[in-house]
């Protein structure tokens, strides 16, 4: 199985101090990876990395078979290829809060794909229905619960069809009922075909929805 | 301790060493000579025919009176003369019925004639206002020369432009700004030697007649009947007519006044007929410069808002020239008064291109409140949450997108609130450019409350309006804000 992500020796400086030194990891299509560590290790930074809003250090990544070098993050218009090919799901989601919950996933889709209105609504409806937001794609996100926020943001990163898909601690705010859905939804999006590389430190998720996890320390579970 | 402050500073003012004696007279000295300038040998001085006629007024009031010069805004003298500020206003102070009524007026000392000015190359073809249909026609505002043009706007279809001084309407005259002015003779001719005979010329035929007076607070009717006497003694002695002389005003209808006055007590009659019912006549000017008013405002604020998104776009996105450019310009503006910048872009810029007033109005506000719009949308771009950023960027979104589509509007909520205390801010502000001849809300209702000789209900009138046009903006940013950040 080729790997969807290569990421070899990854360091991260800040000041002179690592924040993470030498990370070197893999995700294939398919394959739901966990990155375990506890607060502060670094995982977020690593995920920031990858998907290009962060300069690294030392190392190398490799989307798809497009390479990003250390030294200062490139500019965006050389950014395209990696932002069809990686989708971030911030911790905080981060959902727009002048757009509605459905304007959130089709803002991608019309502006950056060139989709109609009316296929991006029709993409958005049933990207929400499929994670059970459907019902309030009319919402604002203030007016969302954090698993509603959580669902919508998920929805809005998938919406331009990303095969890997990046996700910072998404159990933080979830009750355990909340955390196997998830868990459940994470493994649908792999069956299609999508990588999934989750920064987490709840070691119970990770055992129980990840394929493989890896340490901060480099260790392989 | 306040109180007693209070009374120090009060004594201290009043006793500033003078003469309890003096007859304090209030006058304008930006009029200017022949009625009252500064002396050019000690500027702490004035000197004038007013001048020499307060002073032969205080002597002839007996028991060592001096004259003693208290300067006031020429349109301010009637309101000042009530107040007490002085026992007696004197600066080519015209006799109108309006005055009368009001005030006590002494009898007429000087005749002017109201005359007209025009460029040497109309003088052939205009004689009289009935030759001026839709020409522009310059006048102070206030005078009775004003109440002509007004009356003239409606029989023969003139177009009055009021000035706040009478130097400005000559200047535009030449420029081609106006195609006329009317003003007192005096005035007319002094305008003419300081361009040293030419730019314009004097028609003959006078428009219409008028007197100058001296005004007193209505209770004073003791001093005005000895003031009075006294003018009748300088005109029977010949006093009056040598300081006319001195200034180079005397001419024969200044002799025929004097006989006339002498002869019978009644005082002449003025011209300009300006009655209290004519007041009511001001409501459609009232209206029209309310629509004016707003027409200015909003036309200034959009030029603000469309010229500070450029500003604001140069300070967060610029490189460090353009940065420092858009930061120079913004605290030039801000440093500067915006009534310096309104004189700047109207008279200032009059030699490169002679914009017309309401155009230079909307220029120098617009561009002044850009300033400000522009340091509130920087402040609000800055205020949108660098992750929202990021969250658009790894969807894809160009640098320019995310600011159209995320950064902008997002900020507009944070701007919002401070935008619609500027635009009402700028509402006020915009009293300001009546000072380049545009006749907007405020400046209509002075020169109603001139006429009337009240600010009691023009001023509330006016009040009522302003807050008509600034009470719903504030409740449609209210609205909006709600709308855009709806409650959890």
């Amino acid at each position: 199985m080729s790997a969807l992500l290569v990421v070899e020796r990854l360091s991260v400086r800040y000041d002179s101090r690592h924040v993470l030194r030498a990370l070197s990891l893999e995700v294939a299509r398919g394959e739901i990876v966990a990155l375990m560590g506890p607060s502060g290790v670094g995982k977020s930074t690593a995920l920031r990395a990858v998907a290009a809003l962060q300069p690294f250090d030392e190392g190398r990544i490799v989307v798809d078979g497009f390479a990003l070098a250390p030294g200062p993050v490139p500019p965006e218009s050389r950014l395209v290829p990696l932002r069809r090919r990686v989708g971030l799901v911030f911790q905080a989601h981060a959902l727009f809060e002048h757009l509605r919950a459905r304007d959130n996933v089709t803002l991608a889709l019309r502006h950056v794909l060139g989709q109609s209105r009316v296929q991006a609504e029709a993409v958005a409806t049933e990207l929400l229905a499929s994670l059970d937001v459907g019902t309030r794609a009319g919402a604002w996100p203030s007016q969302l619960s954090g698993g509603e926020a959580q669902r919508v943001a998920i929805a809005r990163a998938l919406a331009p069809n990303p095969p890997l898909l990046l996700m910072d601690e998404p159990t933080a705010a979830l009750d355990p009922a909340r955390r196997s859905a998830l868990g459940a939804t994470l493994r649908r999006l792999s069956q299609q075909g999508r990588g999934l590389l989750v920064a987490t430190h709840d070691a119970e998720f990770a055992r129980a929805h990840a394929d493989r996890v890896v340490h901060l320390d480099g260790r392989t579970a | 301790m306040v109180v007693a402050f209070v009374l120090a500073v009060t004594l201290a003012a009043q006793g500033g060493g003078t003469n309890p004696r003096a007859l304090v007279w209030g006058g304008d000295a930006e009029g200017g000579a022949p009625f009252v300038e500064a002396d050019p040998a000690d500027p702490s001085r004035v000197r004038g025919f007013d001048v020499e006629v307060a002073e032969r007024i205080a002597q002839g009031l007996g028991s060592g009176r001096s004259a003693r010069f208290q300067q006031v805004q020429w349109s301010d003298i009637d309101q000042s003369v009530e107040r007490g500020d002085f026992a007696i206003g004197l600066s080519g102070v015209e006799d109108t019925p309006a005055r009368r009524a009001r005030h006590a007026v002494t009898l007429p000392y000087f005749e002017f004639r109201e005359v007209l000015a025009v460029r040497p190359t109309d003088a052939s073809g205009i004689h009289s206002l009935a030759d001026l249909r839709g020409r522009r026609v310059a006048t102070l505002g206030a005078t009775i020369a004003y109440e002509l043009l007004i009356g003239a706007r409606e029989s023969t279809g003139v177009i009055p432009i009021s000035y706040d001084d009478d130097v400005h309407p000559y200047a535009d005259l030449v420029t081609g700004r106006v195609d006329a002015v009317l003003l007192d003779h005096i005035i007319a001719q002094r305008a003419l030697r300081r361009r040293g005979g030419t730019g314009f010329v004097i028609l003959d035929q006078p428009v219409a007649v008028g007197h100058y007076v001296g005004v007193l607070a209505h209770t004073n009717t003791a001093l005005r009947d000895s003031v009075d006497a006294v003018l009748r003694e300088s005109m029977r002695d010949g006093s009056l007519e040598q300081i006319f002389r001195r200034w180079s005003v005397w001419d024969p209808t200044q002799g025929v006044l004097f006989d006339r006055v002498l002869r019978s007590s009644a005082a002449a009659t003025p011209a300009g007929a300006a009655s209290t019912g004519q007041a009511l006549a001001y409501a459609p000017s009232l209206a029209r410069a309310a629509v004016v008013t707003l027409l200015v405002s909003v036309l200034s604020m959009a030029l603000a808002v469309f010229v500070g998104l450029a500003l604001a776009s140069g300070r967060v996105y610029g490189s460090t020239v353009l940065r420092l450019a858009t930061t120079v310009y913004i605290e030039i503006i801000r440093g500067t008064p915006l009534l310096l910048q309104l004189f700047v872009i109207y008279y200032g810029l009059a030699g490169v291109v002679r914009l017309p007033a309401f155009l230079a109005a909307v220029l120098a506000l617009g561009l002044n409140y850009a300033a400000y719009e522009a340091e509130i949308y920087r402040g609000a771009l800055e205020a949108v949450p660098r992750i929202q950023l990021e969250a658009a960027r790894t969807l894809g979104l160009s640098e320019v997108q995310i600011l159209r589509l995320v950064r902008g509007p997002q900020a507009l909520r944070y701007a919002l609130a401070p935008m619609t205390n500027d635009f009402v801010a700028l509402l006020k502000d915009s009293a300001l450019v009546s000072v380049i001849t545009v006749v907007e809300l405020t400046k209509q209702t002075a020169i109603y409350a001139t006429n009337v000789g009240s600010w009691a209900v023009p001023g509330a009138l006016c009040a009522v309006v302003y807050l008509a046009m600034s009470l719903p903006l504030a409740r449609l940013a209210r609205r909006l804000e709600r709308r855009w950040r709806p409650a959890a």
